[in-house]
């Protein structure tokens, strides 16, 4: 299967700790990947230097069969179709609803910006989709923890990409709202999208993923279908501590 | 009637500063306390453009406007390394050398004894020498900027500055150039602060610069605080209250010492008041 990340060699470093050592590793391009790892395994800070927010040390990274280099610019994300959410649920707090999501896809050129008024019909179908649409008119700050978590994988939704980086999306959810993005996530799979998802809940990795990246220090400790990889003796050990 | 037309061409002046400034504050969340140099610079080339080169009112205006653009993209670029406090410091460090400059400069702004003899602008044989003309001029200009602030406000222009200034890595992150959007907005910014000055030196007649220190950045700050920030509305409303402050203790009939001492102390509680109370001002949107 064709690669839709490839990483070479790659390494980070934050004042001598080793947040990703050495790190070779392929993401099926088309496939629902699960990056699983302990607490401190490098599983953030690789999807942070996949998506421009870190630069690594060393190491090359290859996107879609382009040119391999050695770091993504933030700036870059748009044209390579690379979407993500955060861990934390970061959103513009005193922009509306609709404008978190305008944001994503109105015109980068400042120039050209000037002279954007519009407002996407994709907007109304997105919201439908991550269920907020009484809430389309509201402050992002105002929206409950789950609603936020929703509007990120909108966000993610409105930009078309190719590769969607979810950070944890399903933490601290109603079990309903699991529910909900999980057929968010699996109706982005089943459109033949590319999905690199950060997870600890096991049932929901094997649920949603065809494919599991186990991280320990950095480094990669296993990789392969879900099922035999949560079995893998060095994976429980380190992981789920059995 | 003269009293009134005067204050309402002051307001205009200040709505205007105040807008412009509300472009770079509320908007883009950038603390520039430069604006008073802006003023300052539009003031001195419409001055020594007209009683020096004997240029027309509007030519002058887009002489200030050109220099500010520029000055202000050189500066832009050096403040473009900087955020939140740091901001205003460096910021107000540009203000204090466009000070120095005019105050030192004396072969070509006259230095402290200023720049005098500015003539009323003119088009096309009619001067707008009586108040009631200079005033409906001001409107005009105040109406132009206030359009503008309103139009950038609802474009996707704004709502990635919005997003600047709140997270200008997240921003950056749905592929926007976010250095290039705060360096157009402070360029912007600036060129609108030279029409303020252009009115301003045709109106008095006389300029020096005392007009155009760092305190003059700090009071556009205020208005803005008080008006509200990311609203245009907001920064007219605050104009009008702050300028008319002092002109209200006029009739309290207080010494000079005593009323210009009690206009500080309103202020400093006003704005201690407004970030208790309303830390996004009276019509603004946006929270510091």
């Amino acid at each position: 299967m064709a690669a839709a990340i490839k990483i070479d060699n790659l390494s980070k470093h934050f004042m001598g700790l080793k947040a990703i050592d050495g790190l070779s590793v392929t993401f099926p391009c088309g496939v629902a990947t699960g990056l699983i790892g302990p607490n401190g395994s490098g599983k953030t800070t690789l999807m942070n230097v996949l998506t421009g927010l870190l630069i690594p040390d060393s190491g090359s990274i290859e996107i879609d069969g382009h040119n391999p280099r050695h770091k993504i610019m933030p700036t870059e994300l748009r044209a390579l179709k690379i979407a993500r959410t955060f861990q934390d649920g970061r959103l513009i707090e005193q922009l509306s609803v609709e404008d978190n999501l305008l944001l994503t896809v109105a015109e980068s050129d400042p120039w050209k910006s000037f002279f954007d008024f519009k407002r996407s019909k994709k907007v109304g179908k997105v919201l439908k989709t991550v269920h907020l649409t009484a809430q389309r008119h509201k402050l992002a700050g105002s929206l409950s923890y789950g609603q936020r978590k929703l509007l990120e994988i909108g966000r993610t939704l409105m930009q078309d990409a190719d590769i969607y980086f979810f950070d944890e999306p399903f933490t601290g959810l109603f079990p309903e709202v699991v529910e909900q993005v999980l057929t968010v996530l699996q109706d982005l799979k089943a459109k033949g999208k590319t999905l690199v998802v950060i997870e600890h809940n096991m049932g929901l990795i094997e649920r949603l993923c065809d494919y599991t990246i186990v991280l320990n220090h950095g480094q990669l400790l296993a990789q392969g279908v879900p099922a035999k990889v949560l079995k893998n003796d060095q994976v429980q050990e380190a992981y789920l501590g059995i | 009637m003269e009293y009134l037309l005067n204050l309402g061409i002051i307001f205009c002046i200040y709505s205007i500063l105040a807008l412009s400034l509300n472009m770079v504050v509320g908007m883009s969340g950038l603390l520039s306390l430069a604006q008073a140099a802006f003023y300052g610079i539009g003031a001195y080339a419409t001055a020594l453009c007209m009683t020096g080169l004997g240029l027309d009112f509007f030519s002058t205006i887009l002489i200030g406007m050109v220099i500010n653009a520029v000055i202000a993209y050189m500066v832009g670029k050096i403040l473009s390394r900087f955020k939140g406090d740091y901001y205003a410091i460096v910021s107000a460090g540009l203000s204090i050398i466009v000070f120095s400059v005019l105050l030192n400069w004396k072969s070509l702004t006259n230095g402290p004894l200023g720049v005098f003899g500015i003539d009323k602008p003119s088009v096309g044989g009619f001067s707008f020498s009586s108040n009631a003309s200079f005033f409906l001029l001001c409107l005009v200009f105040v109406a132009m900027v206030y359009v503008i602030y309103y139009a950038i406000d609802k474009s996707a222009f704004s709502r990635c500055l919005k997003a600047i200034r709140e997270d200008e890595e997240l921003a950056g992150s749905f592929g926007y150039s976010t250095k290039r959007f705060k360096s157009i907005i402070f360029v912007l910014s600036a060129m609108l602060s030279g029409v303020a000055g252009a009115l301003f030196a045709t109106y008095i007649a006389f300029i020096d610069p005392s007009t155009f220190q760092l305190k003059e950045g700090i009071f556009l700050f205020t208005i803005i605080i008080v008006g509200g920030l990311s609203s245009a509305w907001g920064s007219v409303v605050g104009a009008v209250i702050l300028i008319s402050l002092p002109e209200a203790l006029r009739f309290l009939g207080l010494p000079y010492e005593t009323a210009a001492q009690l206009q500080q102390m309103i202020y400093g509680a006003m704005l201690v008041l407004m970030m208790v109370l309303r830390p996004q001002g009276l019509f603004g949107k946006y929270r510091m």
